[in-house]
């Protein structure tokens, strides 16, 4: 995936102002930055559900807007932030969702569909979940459901927008577990998250955005600095480094 | 893990056919004058049967079951698809304001018709133009960028129904005692005014409507999910809206110039369903089909037959049935833990 010169306005406000970023094939990148930097409307116009005012989008090489929704379908996979679903469908049926870019034109799922939830739901640790209404879940089983109906999608590129917002820990790193093997298959991901600490541990690059435009781009080490947070995120940090030397990021105070 | 296999979907429609039927030969044989279940299915099966039951049978009773037939299962599949494309179980066809501007052109020409020259017969004509006239309006006054947003449908749709009660009421305070009598008839609901040559039109749109909700009734799935869901998983979202609130629109604006404002039905026909089977769209819209039609029949065989010698409006009865029945089935299912 690579985005050169990309750029929107809604509104007369520009939410995105000439940003250019690639994903590789196997890579998993983090997005950092204040709310309303405009960490979504990039991934809404990483998965072709906004057109950019201006700059090009290619998805494996072809434009994002010469392919159809079907297949762009097929290779790309959002999980929202917002994930409301109003009526009680079970866990398996939102998961065999994921499926429909991939279904006949009758519209039912096959063996081969319902193996492939199966094990979505199973790699997700929701297995047991699978006939409870979405209705009853919490908010952190109903994410986990989602994640796991973009699983079933088999797309070739991930793209999370906070997919770890209402989880525990542990299924904090459950979900990111699974994006760094979904990556190590060949896959890539595109991660937006505002827990510096788990994006520094499992991205390969880290994307600061701020303003619609890109404050810095690198390696874990090179983004968490000092000053690129403070200007990033208007706060003062303590940086420190696990042994392995991952950065530990602990908020101080606001900048002055 | 349970999910729709085409043999349960075969399954469930064929109950609901037989379900369907027997609820046709009950609307044939109650009525003021008593024909049994027997005789009724012979006139049914058997083109070739005479005598004063069959004749009131055939002339009088089964066109008006059939109409009350093809308005519960239009009443009920709009109601379906209108809470998956509002993302609302609450939603009912009337929801739009589709009804009410039907209701509008209905009660204009009641009240106003004599004054005009127009007769009885014109009523279902300027019902039907009234709900083309406000679903052109909904389309045109909901749109942003080329979006249908759900929020602002149901908004256009509130006021405008308040819009239209206004003007109804403004219209029927013009005319006298008569035309009130029939306005209010009409505004609650019923079959009695229901002509057989509405029958081929009413099927006619009812077809057209169904051939647009079946095809697209995964497509309810993924929009109850929200547009961008839906949009994700590769779906042409504003154009499937379109098809489906045009073909529902067309539906409930026949079913109302038919029978008038007969509530309830496309409520808790649907709702009901999914209480019971789940919220599955591909089993949920044709089930729609065959249960409000089931539904509204039987109310209106009991419409006909409760008090002697005299006929409730159907509206009535469809309120009075429906929400006990309905209240029950939620508290069933509450008591399961299925939802929430």
């Amino acid at each position: 995936m690579e985005l050169s010169g990309v750029a929107v306005r809604l509104g007369s406000r520009a939410v995105l102002a000439g940003v250019n970023l690639s994903v590789a094939p196997g890579e998993v990148v983090g997005l950092l930055g204040r709310n309303g930097a405009g960490k979504t409307t990039l991934l809404r116009v990483a998965c072709g559900a906004l057109a950019p005012d201006a700059g090009r989008v290619l998805l494996e090489g072809r434009a994002l807007a010469s392919t159809s929704r079907r297949e762009r379908a097929r290779s790309v996979a959002l999980v929202p932030q917002d994930t409301q679903v109003p009526f009680p469908f079970s866990v398996a049926e939102v998961v065999l969702m994921g499926r429909t870019p991939h279904l006949g034109w009758l519209g039912f799922e096959g063996a081969h569909d319902l193996d492939v939830a199966r094990a979505a739901m199973e790699r997700m640790g929701i297995g047991a979940l699978a006939d409870r209404s979405v209705l009853t879940l919490s908010g952190g089983e109903r994410q986990l459901a989602i994640v796991a109906r973009a699983l079933a999608q088999q797309p070739r590129l991930l793209l999370l927008d906070e997919p770890t917002a209402f989880l525990d820990l542990r299924h904090r790193l459950e979900v990111l577990t699974v994006v760094r093997e979904l990556a190590a298959a060949g896959a890539s991901a595109l991660v937006v998250s505002h827990d510096l600490g788990v994006a520094a541990r499992f991205c390969d690059r880290l994307v600061l955005l701020g303003d619609g435009r890109i404050l810095a781009s690198g390696p874990p080490r090179e983004v968490l600095t000092p000053d690129l947070l403070r200007a990033a995120f208007g706060i003062e940090v303590e940086l420190g480094f696990a042994t392995d030397g991952v950065p530990v990021v602990v908020p101080r105070a606001l900048a002055p | 893990m349970k999910v729709l296999r085409p043999a349960r979907l075969v399954a469930v429609l064929a109950a609901l056919g037989l379900v369907l039927l027997t609820a046709i030969a009950i609307g044939l044989a109650w009525g003021p004058s008593s024909v049994s279940l027997r005789e009724a299915l012979g006139v049914l099966f058997d083109a070739g049967s005479t005598g004063p039951a069959a004749d009131i049978v055939r002339r009088i009773r089964l066109p008006r079951v059939a109409a009350g037939a093809l308005v519960g299962a239009s009443l009920s599949v709009a109601g379906v698809v209108f809470q998956a494309l509002l993302r609302n179980p609450l939603a009912d066809p009337f929801v739009l304001g589709i009804s009410g501007g039907a209701a509008l052109g209905g009660v204009a020409v009641l009240s106003l018709g004599h004054a005009l020259g127009l007769g009885a017969g014109a009523v279902p004509v300027a019902a039907f133009g009234g709900a083309l006239a406000t679903t052109a309006l909904l389309f045109g006054a909901a749109g942003v960028r080329g979006r249908l947003a759900a929020t602002t449908l149901l908004l256009t749709g509130v006021v405008f129904n308040a819009f239209a009660s206004a003007a109804i009421v403004f219209l029927a305070s013009l005319g006298g005692m008569a035309e009130g009598t029939s306005i209010f008839l009409w505004l609650i609901g019923n079959l009695a005014s229901a002509r057989s040559e509405l029958l081929l039109p009413l099927a006619a749109l009812f077809a057209l409507g169904l051939a647009c909700a079946l095809p697209l009734s995964r497509t309810l799935n993924l929009l109850s999910l929200g547009d961008e869901a839906a949009e994700q998983l590769g779906i042409s979202v504003e154009i499937a809206k379109r098809v489906l609130l045009f073909a529902t629109a067309l539906m409930v604006g026949a079913a109302v110039s038919v029978s008038g404002l007969i509530g309830f039905v496309g409520l808790i026909v649907p709702h009901a369903l999914r209480l019971v089977l789940g919220p599955d769209h591909r089993l949920l819209v044709p089930a729609s089909a065959l249960a409000g039609a089931a539904f509204l029949v039987v109310c209106d065989a009991a419409a006909r037959s409760v008090l002697p010698g005299r006929e409730l409006p159907v509206g009535a009865i469809t309120a009075l049935a429906g929400g006990p029945l309905f209240l029950a089935l939620m508290r069933r299912q509450q008591r399961r833990g299925l939802i929430a």
